[in-house]
């Protein structure tokens, strides 16, 4: 991670714009920006970001490289949709968060304990052990991601809503010894194999 | 079979604003003549509806007045108005022109008296004021009408309010009878001078037009501070009458904007700066006025008149697009909220009133263009393919009134060309 990070200072030395455009979902829209702050007074989130969409547009192009990648504000994006709509300029505002986020996090530079950021992969190594997400590890894995006291106090508040699904049959609680998967898991594991390698291979994290 | 040869020298000038007039009197000026057309009972458009020019503030009166003196002296020029036009067919050089003429229900017999609009009570919404107040069903459209000549509004026809206007006439004008009319013109060039509309602002759905009473066009409040408007020229907000001390000025509504217009509308920078100093006009240092922006486009020659508002210490500009209003429901004012980009700090501020500079779009209502009409891609006229109709003013382009004119003037140059040549190729 650390050489993906120092390979990218080398090449994009002082053009961090340029290293967006390259490398990050719609990245090429972000000079399409004119700084007319309709995102930033449209999101719902807005006083709980530490830089608005529109503050990070410009970070990019004034080349403040670890402040953005470093910021936890692209993980705060509920995918509400809202600046995408106002913008207008027709950027796609919340899809160039979500790459700047992915960006961040491939480089080993977003921020660490950023819970949306920890959920999300809690979530995907969830998913990908069996190719359908068990909903009771996932739980259970999120309520104690900070000890043991915490995580039964949280499990103990949750505890009608849990009965409530068991009694619906929504929530197996057999699911605790390893749920079931995908008909064929090697299949599955070998499609998210390659497409992480062409991925890897587009973006130039082969190494 | 010979081809036939065209035989109009006639130029048509659909539209009756201040580049449909100008257009018209430059070519009849020349010795051409000339048909205006124009949709409203009266010349005048949009232009009439302001209160002052910028950048010098005086008044239209002043530049109409001229224009309506030409008129009347100029032999060349045939004005009709309440016409649209239905149809053209033909090509450059040789067109003809369908006109749907609607009835005025009063002849040229009227001396504009007045006396039918005493008589008559029943009310309707009064276009010259963007629909801000009432007027009578028998009117004159506004003080400067040319024609200086009542209309009845079709509401009343047939009623016994229209009787009672008709009875009222001293000199027999009023007539009830009177029919839609259809007619065809052979014509040699058109000019295209239908002029722009305001972009319909409640398509500006975080901004509330539609809900708040207290945020207007930029229309609506040149008809507030004209003393001829609804509230003779005192501004007080349509929410509850109260006099509007601290205005906020919204650029943009609509303009730049690829989910409304695409263009710049040009005139909406201007046009707020000026309403500026309607503010310290009315209340002097008592006013507040503050212009949110994105940048403010001065075009060349008035960024003196910018500097001029820049020191005015009773307007503030803060650069920001609005992200969207709420109402403060105790009082009724809007609270505008958003971030600004000198800083990216979060505002919540509170006005008394707010103006939305909305953008121009070319007029459509009314206006039937030919298929052979190119248009630009916000729907302003480029020209026609055979080159025989052009575009003039603020349907050519988003203009202000000293650009509509020259516009105007450039139209009827390319006009009088090609009646020129359709005039060799008879000779």
């Amino acid at each position: 991670m650390t050489t993906a990070n120092q390979t990218a200072i080398e090449r994009y030395r002082n053009n961090f714009l340029r290293e967006v455009e390259a490398n990050v979902e719609e990245g090429h829209m972000v000079k399409m920006c004119m700084q007319c702050g309709v995102c930033a007074g449209s999101c719902p989130l807005g006083p709980a970001w530490q830089h608005s969409p529109q503050k990070i547009f410009m970070m990019i192009r004034a080349g403040k490289r670890d402040e953005v990648l470093g910021s936890d504000s692209m993980f705060m994006c509920t995918s509400c949709y809202n600046c995408m709509v106002r913008c207008p300029r027709q950027l796609p505002i919340t899809h160039i968060m979500h790459g700047l986020a992915n960006y961040a996090h491939r480089l080993g530079l977003a921020p660490k304990g950023q819970p949306t950021r920890d959920f999300a992969t809690l979530f995907w190594n969830n998913l990908i052990k069996k190719g359908r997400v068990n909903e009771l590890t996932l739980t259970l894995r999120h309520y104690f991601r900070g000890g043991l006291v915490a995580g039964i106090k949280e499990a103990l508040s949750m505890q009608s809503i849990g009965l409530g699904l068991l009694l619906a049959k929504r929530l197996n609680p057999m699911e605790i010894f390893g749920g079931h998967g995908v008909k064929d898991l090697k299949g599955f594991h070998a499609i998210i194999a390659k497409a992480k390698e062409i991925e890897d291979r587009k973006k130039g994290f082969s190494a | 079979m010979t081809a036939s040869i065209a035989t109009n020298q006639t130029i048509l000038v659909v539209g009756g604003g201040i580049s449909g007039m100008t257009a018209a009197l430059e070519a009849a000026e020349c010795g051409k003549q000339v048909v205006l057309v124009e949709k409203a009972p009266v010349l005048g458009g949009r232009t009439a509806r302001l209160y002052r020019y910028f950048p010098k503030m005086c008044h239209p009166t002043c530049g109409l007045e001229i224009n309506l003196r030409r008129i009347k002296q100029n032999r060349n020029v045939r004005l009709m108005t309440m016409t649209e036009v239905t149809a053209v067919s033909g090509s450059r050089g040789n067109y003809s022109v369908t006109l749907k003429v609607a009835p005025r229900f009063v002849n040229e017999h009227c001396t504009a008296c007045g006396k039918c609009a005493e008589a008559v009570s029943a009310e309707v919404p009064n276009p010259w004021n963007y629909g801000l107040d009432k007027m009578k069903a028998a009117y004159l459209p506004h003080n400067m009408a040319y024609p200086q000549r009542y209309v009845i509004d079709p509401s009343i026809v047939g009623t016994s309010e229209g009787e009672k206007a008709k009875a009222a006439c001293p000199v027999g004008a009023v007539d009830l009878e009177m029919k839609e009319e259809s007619v065809t013109l052979q014509v040699g060039a058109v000019i295209w001078a239908t002029g722009w509309r305001p972009y319909d602002a409640n398509k500006i759905q975080p901004y509330g037009y539609d809900r708040f009473a207290n945020v207007i066009t930029s229309l609506e409040f040149e008809r507030l501070a004209d003393p001829q408007g609804p509230t003779g020229g005192k501004i007080l907000r349509p929410g509850d009458g109260k006099e509007a001390k601290n205005i906020a000025f919204i650029q943009c509504a609509g303009s730049r904007d690829e989910n409304h217009l695409r263009h710049c509308s040009r005139i909406c920078c201007m046009a707020s700066l000026k309403q500026t100093q309607y503010v310290r006009e009315a209340y002097g240092e008592a006013g507040k006025s503050t212009i949110y922006y994105i940048d403010i486009r001065a075009i060349d020659r008035f960024e003196d008149f910018y500097q001029m508002v820049q020191k005015d210490a009773t307007v503030s500009f803060v650069k920001s697009k609005v992200a969207k209003i709420v109402e403060n429901k105790e009082n009724g004012n809007p609270v505008l909220h958003g971030v600004d980009t000198e800083g990216y700090h979060r505002y919540a501020t509170e006005h008394d009133l707010v103006v939305l500079a909305v953008g121009m779009e070319p007029e459509i209502t009314g206006v039937k263009l030919p298929d052979d009409i190119i248009l630009d891609s916000s729907n302003f006229i480029e020209g026609s393919k055979d080159g025989g109709m052009f575009g003039a003013g603020s349907a050519a382009s988003p203009l202000d009134v000293n650009r509509s004119v020259q516009s105007a003037t450039a139209a009827s140059l390319h006009a009088i060309q090609i009646v020129n040549k359709t005039a060799r190729a008879e000779a």
